[in-house]
């Protein structure tokens, strides 16, 4: 690593401007000020430099040095990621609190992964055998449930020449090729440059989140890109956490970018002690989250996304199912918008760059299903599921516009549902996803054959209601026909008991695919039940108050593990119940 | 918290190149600092002071805290200072009166320091971050009910031109205590804590007098004069002035907070005014506005400032943010509100509708939300039934507002059963629960209270109840 030298000539909040950097190159590495605040250059004119820096420049003045060290900015890639809590620029929180204190300073530059912690080695190829990149040449066990996988970087194949197991750090050589590479535990990587894979896969996996609006109504697939936009106080943080605790995955990143504080100590204080539906191991065993608040430097704000991303692909790498959260998008766009106009660039829609649905739409790609390198044959996924926060929840902004362009499932959250506590505030008008038809067969064979048609059915019934409101709104309620007044009360129903669900509930915070199932077609049949009495002449007021109405307005509290057999049973109460012919109120 | 590099020389310039606005360019600066404070002074014996927020080879851009009227590109010498903008802190802050730049102005000698530090602060890493999660009763049914404040807790109050946020604001520290939950079910005990743990720190910014003049007034009515620090920087105080003063105001709270134990309650009013001193340096600088004008940095900005609250692992205090701001035209989607919510754990917002309907404090809660509430409120801090208590009374307003707007569409006839049961209590919600005028209510009573309300429905109506809450509190309505 060569290194060399310039010196500051402007300084504009976060961005720098040296002289003297001929040597540099676009998105390297350099140490800014004789504080040594790490940055980035992001642009180069003859020998100046515009440099991104990482931290406050407050007390910054001209003609401070600047170290350029001729290589981009990367991620450590290895053991001991799960379960580590970063900054932006992959600096451990924990580090920077040991060795400054409750505030956070400047100029402490720190590994990302622990140079003298050991990891059990155990190999899984033998020396002569020939390796190409991406292939598995040993596992460490990282924590209970994640088998980090020792890849050959990109770029690097060869004969094993020698390979052992036993305990290293992760600068240690754990096994030598023939000319002589030394492959370690750890790797880095660019974190601008999206890792290579084989090919992509069409997303056919659902990416099951355990919340009913989501699953059911507009699923994601794994290695799908889902999006939530909403104004402020309606919910993407929740459902981004939610996410976090209950889907289904290996290895979840949760980006927090540009947010609170207070937040991040709530998700600190829970995982350790949350425990993952699957597995029952501690949620932190899976999760890696790298937090730049909204008070830390704008510039790492930028950098957090990509490395999140990176090492995102890292363990997807390896075959692993891994989901991403980011919260909140809009936050990173709002980064890259200020460094731009410290750059003095043309402007775009809303000050935004006229690059930032490029830049969007590259960050977005990262995500999907792919076959990883390596000649074993494997494949993994990215899921990506970014919060976006539009100024005045008005959706018709640059970062929403350009994200909905690319995103497969769109879950719109609404103020006024949210502003009456109707959570998750889902507006299931403007939701959409893409993934139903590529995943309704998975359902219809691994959970339900009437999913797609339960669905419909929800649908139709929401679109009803719509119709009828609409109508009620011109001659009351009282003017319906009462065949017309049941599908108000069964779409009540629909929003009330299955869309809502709390994340605060004990029991319904996250709901298992069959209950998703069980609870919609008790749903479902009580439509029919009520139909069916009226035309047998019951009044419409008592079965409105009839008991199995009211039982169902409170099924989604029954606990998940027995609801085959409450639901199984429910059904048939409606059956035995129409069978009895006039139906008492 | 790192301090900056000092240098020797004091350099003094005689001159600038430009004055363009509030802001100055000078040429041929040698070393000056980002962020450093300058004094420049004026022909005479005044002196006014600046910053630098710009430095290149062709200039240093300068922000002049007070106005460059009278300044001539001769006429003024430059000084700067060496150091970023720092403040004096000692507990003998407490009692004591300062102007929108920490200059002492009430006649008694400057602080003396048993620390200083840079006012811009440090972002707390989230790792030392203590949950906020203790139940600060405010009295107030609409808050404690629906939208509990804990400590450590940023908390918005979004006004509008002419509505009483102010009262509510005095109102909301006067009452303020810690209460903690009993064993027993239903049960709440208060208890008061140890007084002289709790300290007010009131940053005024572009206020008019009388506003100030209320708080300062209600600050020694209850007899928390003594535990209050105050910056005032008033309507006809320098505008750029502004954006130091809630930075002043919060390097106090941090450090009575964080070094001297104390629990504190940071009021800033009126934050619309400090995001318009922020535009204006931004237009002066020919910076691409954003929304309505505002730079495209406000967000970050403003969370350097409600980012400063919040509990410490370890330490003592508390930082509790009260800001205040007005809507311009009471929308909620102006970029000052807009942004404020998307940094603050929540808001209280105040209509105009309630306020003319006669109704105090006329807080429509239907926008307003506190994110730390789960937190602070259940069996073990406040009462078990609290979540649901909240969540039903949501609910039932917001259809209850729905019945209305149905009522004067379709008339009283077209009204369901339902509907007209809705309205009554969309009615009672707004007469009793929410108005409730200037006496205190513990949280006992507004639970209380919201049962009794809760009659006006049958006990399966109140869905989001679990029954055996129902069962406990809900008493049957006499027929
Ligand atoms: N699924 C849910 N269940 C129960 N409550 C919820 C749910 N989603 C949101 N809420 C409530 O709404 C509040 C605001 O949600 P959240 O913090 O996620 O909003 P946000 O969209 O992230 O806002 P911001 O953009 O300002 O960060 C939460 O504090 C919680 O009280
Ligand atoms: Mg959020």
């Amino acid at each position: 690593m060569t290194s060399s030298k310039g010196s500051i000539v402007k300084i504009s909040g976060p961005a720098v401007v040296a002289s003297g950097m001929r040597e540099a190159g676009i998105y390297h590495r350099v140490l800014v000020g004789s504080l040594g605040l790490p940055g980035e250059v992001i642009r180069i004119e003859g020998d100046r430099a515009t440099i991104q820096v990482y931290e406050e420049t407050t007390g910054l003045s001209l003609g401070e040095e600047v170290v350029n060290f001729g290589e981009p900015l990367m991620a450590e890639l290895g053991p001991g990621l799960i379960s580590s809590i970063f900054d932006g620029i992959q600096r451990p929180l924990a580090l920077l609190l040991r060795e400054q204190g409750d505030f956070i300073s400047r100029g402490l530059l720190v590994s990302s992964l622990s140079r003298t912690l050991r990891w059990n080695f155990i190999p899984a190829v033998k020396p002569g055998e020939g390796v190409i990149p991406g292939d598995v040449v040993g596992t460490v066990q990282e924590t209970d449930r994640v088998l980090h996988r020792i890849m050959v970087p990109p770029g690097i194949s060869g004969k094993i020449r020698e390979i052992r197991p036993g305990n290293f750090t992760v600068e240690e050589t754990i096994a030598v090729l023939e000319d002589g590479f030394e492959i370690k535990l750890m790797q880095r990587w660019p974190v601008r440059m999206p890792r290579p894979f084989k090919n992509r896969l069409l997303p056919k996996l659902p990416f099951i989140t355990g919340q009913r609006i989501f699953d059911m109504v507009f699923p994601v697939a794994m290695g799908g890109t889902a999006i939530v936009p909403g104004g402020f106080g309606t919910g993407k943080t929740v459902a981004e956490q939610s996410l976090a605790k209950y889907a289904r995955a290996d290895v979840i990143i949760y980006i927090g970018c540009g947010e609170r504080g207070n937040e991040m100590t709530g998700v600190l204080e829970e995982f350790p002690e949350l425990r993952d539906p699957q597995t029952g191991r501690p949620l932190m065993e899976r999760t890696i989250l790298v937090i730049n608040t909204s008070n830390m430097p704008v510039a790492a704000r930028e950098a957090s996304i990509f490395t999140g991303i990176t090492i995102a692909e890292y363990y997807r790498d390896m075959g692993c199912q891994v989901a991403l959260m980011a919260d909140s998008t809009s936050r990173w766009a709002e980064a890259l918008r200020e460094i731009s106009s410290r750059l003095e660039e043309m402007p775009g829609e809303e000050g935004y760059p006229t690059y930032l649905a490029t830049r969007l739409s590259h960050y977005y790609e990262r995500g999907g299903r792919v076959v990883c390198l390596g000649k074993e044959e494997r494949s993994g996924s990215v899921t990506i599921v970014s919060a976006i926060s539009p100024p005045g929840g008005d959706f018709s902004e640059p970062v929403s516009q350009s994200s909905m362009r690319i995103a497969g499932g769109v879950w719109a959250l609404d103020s006024d549902l949210a502003h009456r506590r109707h959570f998750p505030a889902i507006n299931w008008r403007m939701s959409y996803s893409l993934y139903t038809d590529l995943l309704d067969p998975w359902f219809q064979e691994n959970v339900a054959p009437d999913w797609p048609r339960l669905r419909a059915w929800l649908m139709e019934m929401l679109q009803k209601e719509d119709d009828l409101l609409e109508v009620a709104q011109l001659v009351g309620v009282d003017a319906l026909q009462d065949e017309q007044r049941v599908v108000l009360e069964i779409s009540r129903l629909i929003r009330e008991e299955y869309l809502r669900q709390s994340s605060f509930s004990e029991v319904d915070a996250c709901c298992p695919l069959q209950k998703q199932v069980w609870m919609l077609r008790i749903l479902c049949r009580l439509n029919d039940f009520l139909g069916e009495s009226l035309k047998k002449g019951n009044p419409l007021d008592g079965l409105f108050h009839h008991p199995l109405l009211l039982e169902a307005a409170r099924m989604k509290e029954h606990p998940p593990e027995d609801f085959d057999a409450f639901g199984r049973s429910f059904l048939s109460r409606i059956d035995a119940e129409l069978k009895k012919g006039a139906v008492s109120g | 918290m790192d301090s900056s590099p000092s240098r020797l020389l004091t350099r003094e310039y005689q001159s600038a190149g430009a004055i363009s606005g509030p802001l100055l360019f000078v040429e041929r600066v040698q070393q000056a600092l980002l962020g450093e404070m300058v004094s420049i002074l004026m022909p005479g014996s005044e002196i006014r002071r600046g910053q630098v927020i710009e430095l290149s080879e062709k200039h240093t851009v300068i922000q002049v805290l007070e106005d460059t009227a009278g300044m001539s590109l001769s006429n003024i010498r430059i000084r700067f200072s060496e150091s970023v903008a720092q403040m004096d802190l000692s507990i003998d802050l407490l009692g004591r009166r300062f102007n929108g730049s920490g200059v002492p102005i009430d006649h008694l000698p400057p602080v003396i320091p048993e620390k200083r530090l840079p006012i811009p602060g440090s972002p707390i890493n989230p790792l030392a971050r203590a949950k906020p999660s203790h139940f600060i009763q405010t009295g107030i049914s609409t808050i404690d009910g629906l939208n509990t404040l804990v400590r450590g807790q940023k908390l918005p109050i979004f006004s509008g031109a002419g509505l009483p946020a102010k009262e509510i604001a005095a109102q909301i520290f006067r009452q303020a205590e810690i209460v903690e939950a009993e064993r027993e079910p239903g049960e709440i005990i208060r208890k008061s804590g140890d007084p002289h743990k709790f300290a007010i720190v009131f940053g005024a910014i572009g206020i008019p007098f009388r506003e100030a003049a209320f708080f300062i007034e209600a600050f020694e009515e209850s007899g928390v004069a003594d535990h209050t620090v105050a910056f005032l920087n008033l309507a006809d105080d320098p505008t750029i002035e502004r954006l130091l003063t809630p930075r002043y105001a919060l390097t106090a709270a941090e450090y009575l907070a964080f070094e001297q134990g104390y629990h504190v309650l940071v009021l800033l009013t009126d934050m619309t005014n400090y995001c318009e001193a922020l535009r204006e340096i931004a237009t002066a600088r020919e910076e691409i506005p954003g929304r309505r004008g505002f730079p495209g940095y406000m967000y970050t900005d403003l969370a350097t400032l409600y980012e400063r609250a919040g509990r410490i692992k370890g330490r003592k205090g508390s930082v509790t943010q009260i800001p205040i701001l007005t809507m311009p035209d009471d929308d909620m989607s102006h970029p000052v509100p807009d942004l404020t919510g998307y940094i603050t754990e929540g808001q209280i917002v105040l209509s105009r509708e309630l306020h003319r309907k006669g109704i105090y404090p006329p807080i429509d809660v239907l926008p307003c939300l506190s994110r730390l509430m789960n937190q602070g409120i259940g069996k073990e801090r406040t009462r078990e039934d609290h979540r649901e208590v909240a969540d039903q009374l949501y609910a039932l307003y917001a259809q209850g507002r729905d019945a209305r707007r149905l009522e004067s569409i379709v008339g009283a006839e077209g009204l369901s059963d339902n509907d007209e049961r809705l309205l009554e209590f969309a009615g009672l919600f707004e007469t009793r629960f929410v108005n409730q005028g200037r006496q205190k209510r513990t949280l006992q009573e507004t639970l209380g209270l919201s049962w009794e309300l809760f009659k006006t429905f049958p006990a399966e109506r109140l869905a989001r109840i679990k029954p055996e809450f129902i069962q406990r509190y809900y008493k049957q309505p006499a027929k």
